[in-house]
């Protein structure tokens, strides 16, 4: 595993990459009846980027990544993913679904997500919770599966876990085993919703470690974080939303280091780290 | 006489032995039954849509709110009551001659009692997924059916394990009704031992100690699918690993 000390071209691991679009978000909306929560966002994540979404809780942020993925159903915008829109179409509700179900899955194992509260399924063993989706959403054989999920699991530092079950795991395993999941889709993004904030302290530091490698080897993630160090050292790119708009964006060392918003300014020196 | 007669135990043998082979019949097919029908229901039990559910919970409704005995009477006597049904019997029709026989009538009624309780028990259980693991289901691309298959229904046939393991048991026993229409069961062997020797203690006893040492082998055999398939819910064992 490449520890921290090989990573000197961490400052600058965009450049050398092929920019190619892998999701862009347009103007996009998303209300609960009255309450808008998300009144107009947008990104663009090319491959290698890594970017964090910081704001306080109630944001919108995490909403705004899960309408990416239609975990939530937006009100309102576009979405395109690997440069193809994706056809939306509303439903009677007047939220806007996936027209084609079958592009909603391709969506899906193309946008891997990681949950704050993991999500693994309880009645499997660690194993087989990676096994399970290449299996029988890919398609593949259950050995080509099997080889993967070790090697992912070897590679986020579980393999050994590999026949226990989640619950006699901890919280930083456990999402170890989530990310792990989520890499043997082998996804063209990771989707990361707060993956340190169920942790105790004391966890987090082994997910954020295996998150930095990740960005390190090139992968495009989208990570709605609380962790200001995480956003200010490894992602290229930081948006901070407040109420449901983007506040402030850039470059994390630009942004963080000197905040031109007051809101940002004050959510920074609530945040100190 | 005697305290005990074992006399009157070891003379009827192959009579009891007959009656356990028609209670064992009885019990397992209905549950057999019961259970496989049971799961369909039980997501149909689950859908948001009315007209998918509203019949299903009618039929649990009627099957859990009326008694089995009642359930089985009316099957067995109240089929012979229609005018349609008797002339179908008399013109030897296959599937409604059926309900001529005690034995059809009562794998009928048990049955689909059974499977009403397993339907509330297994939707009860599909109720309790962990709303998290759902979600993960659908981020990984699952279809709905995909992720009932593979997610929602293994998992709930798993939590409902030791609710599931009471209605068996209540089956088992339930099972004793049957001799009301005619069936010579474990409780049937038993009455007629009794009346032909009138000896009520020994054959009644006898029979009682043979539905115990039933449900002592089903609940061993719970606790062995439970440690197999429950697993995942039980205690950490000092072996597994906790260095990270």
């Amino acid at each position: 595993m490449p520890g921290a000390a090989q990573a000197p071209m961490q400052e600058n691991n965009m450049n050398h990459k092929a920019s190619v679009e892998q999701v862009r978000v347009e103007d996009l909306h998303k209300s609960y009846g009255d309450h808008e929560v998300l009144k107009g966002v947008s990104l663009t994540a090319n491959s290698g980027d890594v970017i964090s979404i910081i704001g306080s809780s109630g944001s919108g942020k995490s909403t705004w990544l899960r309408c990416i993925n239609f975990l939530e159903c937006p009100t309102a915008g576009r979405i395109l993913v690997g440069g193809k829109e994706v056809e939306l179409v509303r439903d009677r509700k007047g939220e806007l679904v996936v027209k084609d179900a079958h592009q909603l899955q391709q969506i899906r194992t193309r946008l891997s997500m990681v949950f704050q509260h993991f999500n693994l399924w309880s009645h499997m063993t660690v194993l087989e919770n990676v096994v399970e989706a290449p299996v029988h959403v890919l398609g593949l054989s259950k050995a080509a599966a099997r080889e993967r999920a070790e090697r992912y699991l070897e590679r986020v530092g579980v393999w050994k876990f590999r026949d226990a079950y989640p619950a006699h795991m901890s919280g930083g395993q456990q999402q170890r085993v989530a990310i792990a999941r989520a890499l043997a889709m082998e996804p063209a993004v990771l989707l990361f919703d707060e993956p340190t904030s169920a942790l105790d302290p004391e966890l987090v530091g082994e997910v954020l470690k295996v998150m930095r490698s990740l960005a390190e080897e090139g992968r495009t993630m989208m990570v709605v974080t609380h962790e200001m160090g995480f956003a200010r050292e490894v992602s290229n790119h930081v948006i901070f939303v407040h109420q449901g708009r983007v506040e402030e964006e850039g470059d994390p060392k630009e942004v963080l280091v000197r905040p031109r918003s007051e809101r940002l300014q004050q959510f920074l020196s609530g945040n100190l780290k | 006489m005697e305290f005990f007669d074992f006399k009157v135990i070891t003379g009827s043998l192959p009579e009891f032995w007959r009656g356990l082979w028609m209670t064992v019949q009885l019990t397992g097919l209905a549950l057999l039954f019961g259970f496989f029908v049971a799961i369909p229901l039980a997501v149909m039990r689950l859908s948001p849509n009315r007209l998918v559910s509203a019949p299903v919970a009618a039929y649990t409704y009627f099957f859990r709110g009326t008694p089995m005995l009642v359930q089985l009477l009316l099957v067995y006597y109240g089929a012979s009551q229609w005018e349609w049904m008797r002339a179908a019997w008399e013109a030897g029709h296959p599937l409604w001659s059926l309900f001529r026989e005690p034995y059809f009538c009562a794998l009928f009624a048990f049955g689909l009692n059974t499977c009403a309780y397993t339907v509330e028990i297994l939707a009860g259980s599909m109720r309790n997924t962990p709303h998290g693991e759902l979600e993960a289901a659908k981020a990984m691309g699952m279809t709905r059916l995909k992720a009932l298959q593979r997610i929602v229904i293994p998992s709930a046939l798993r939590r409902m394990i030791p609710s599931y393991s009471n209605e068996v048991i209540l089956m088992l026993q339930g099972s004793a009704i049957a001799s009301a229409v005619t069936l010579v069961d474990l409780t049937g062997a038993a009455r007629n031992v009794y009346s032909r020797h009138f000896a009520p203690f020994e054959s009644f006893v006898f029979v009682g100690l043979i539905y115990l040492a039933l449900t002592f082998a089903l609940v061993g055999l719970f606790k062995l699918a439970e440690h197999r398939w429950l697993a995942h819910l039980a205690p950490r064992k000092a072996e597994a690993g906790r260095q990270s």
